[in-house]
């Protein structure tokens, strides 16, 4: 399945909630679903989950979905043994999976022919997996994973959809940071209302 | 005389500056009077981690969430997050405050001169990222804990602090 039509799938179940996301995804994302719970400020390569398992314990009345990549999540298995101790309800992982370092030359990643994200994930104890390559069927079945307790993992396995451009300068401004900062605390302030 | 520093007032310094979250691996020089207590104390949610640069992502996404955070490690692990504390704390200037146990530390030597280049090296790798330490070695430091966490947090800025000799 296309990685635009994924997302575009993903955004009609999941609209106005936290998303953390990496690299080509996050460049499509904030395309496809811009909003200001987008949290893009991962600095570093493979630290995705380890970001939204902060907040997902930060915020633990807030579902949040995690857009990693299968270089990134490599570069940080470790994250799935760590975010499956810690067991938190609301830990979505999405993992688009197309075998490559995209961003950085295309060059495959190592085992790219047998790795199972969707198995290591239940082997360090999250509590559901799955893997899609038809989005017929990831369209049909997306709504009731997200209603699902996690920590749940999503393995998507892609290939490049429409074309969205690098946006280094947004993902790493602090602009981008303030305007998370401050929509989570806007949303944090209207469950207090509540 | 200069009394060497306490796990318990390390704990306690934690405590009087807000910290409510515990980001660990194990460190062989805190890891009995400071880890352990840690991880059994009900003020705190102790979050273990496999590797050290989940922890620097985690005190990060925990102060969006308004939370204090604090990631307690080996000074070998500090090394290995280079490029996440490099990216995330001192680039976002995010309030990840890291409190490193300099494993193999003589007690007699400063750890600026230390036969280890590991522990030698640390002083001027956080003076080429600005990145703010101090060593506490004793029970006068604690003071200086419960100040630099305040300062990381009202300023959105990171630091490390240093214990180079295991806390009594």
């Amino acid at each position: 399945m296309k990685r635009d039509q994924a997302l575009q799938a993903l955004a009609r179940h999941y609209p106005d909630g936290i998303v953390v996301a990496v690299y080509q995804t996050a460049f499509d994302w904030m395309h496809i679903r811009p909003h200001d719970l987008n949290y893009l400020c991962t600095g570093a390569m493979g630290q995705a989950s380890s970001h939204g398992l902060g907040l997902a314990l930060g915020v633990p009345d807030e579902k949040v979905v995690v857009l990693d990549g299968d270089g990134s999540l490599l570069m940080n298995l470790g994250s799935l043994v760590t975010v499956a101790n810690m067991a938190p309800r609301n830990f979505f992982h999405f993992v688009s999976q197309n075998n490559m370092y995209e961003v950085n030359g295309k060059y495959p990643i190592p085992a790219a022919t047998t790795i199972k994200f969707d198995q290591m994930a239940i082997a360090a104890g999250y509590r559901y997996a799955f893997s899609f390559d038809d989005i017929g069927q990831f369209n049909s079945e997306i709504e009731g994973i997200l209603d699902l307790e996690g920590p749940v993992l999503v393995c998507m396995h892609i290939e490049p959809g429409e074309f969205y451009p690098l946006d280094y300068a947004t993902l790493h401004s602090e602009q981008t940071r303030v305007i998370f900062r401050n929509a989570l605390k806007s949303r944090l302030q209207s469950h207090l209302q509540e | 005389m200069t009394l060497p520093i306490k796990g318990a007032s390390i704990i306690k310094a934690f405590e009087d500056a807000g910290i409510q979250s515990i980001v660990a691996l194990p460190d062989i020089v805190t890891c009995d009077t400071v880890l352990w207590p840690l991880s059994s104390n009900p003020n705190f949610m102790f979050i273990p981690v496999c590797k050290e640069d989940e922890g620097v992502s985690i005190c990060a996404s925990l102060s969006f969430c308004g939370q204090r955070a604090l990631l307690l490690i080996q000074h070998t692990g500090f090394l290995d997050s280079i490029n996440a504390i490099r990216a995330i704390a001192v680039e976002y200037q995010l309030p990840v405050v890291m409190v490193v146990g300099l494993q193999g530390s003589d007690p007699d030597t400063h750890p600026n001169q230390s036969k280890s280049i590991g522990i030698r090296a640390l002083a001027p790798i956080c003076d080429a990222l600005e990145l703010c330490y101090a060593f506490i070695t004793d029970e006068e430091s604690a003071i200086s804990i419960v100040e630099m966490i305040e300062t990381a947090y009202e300023n959105s800025s990171p630091c490390a602090i240093f214990v180079p000799n295991p806390p009594v």
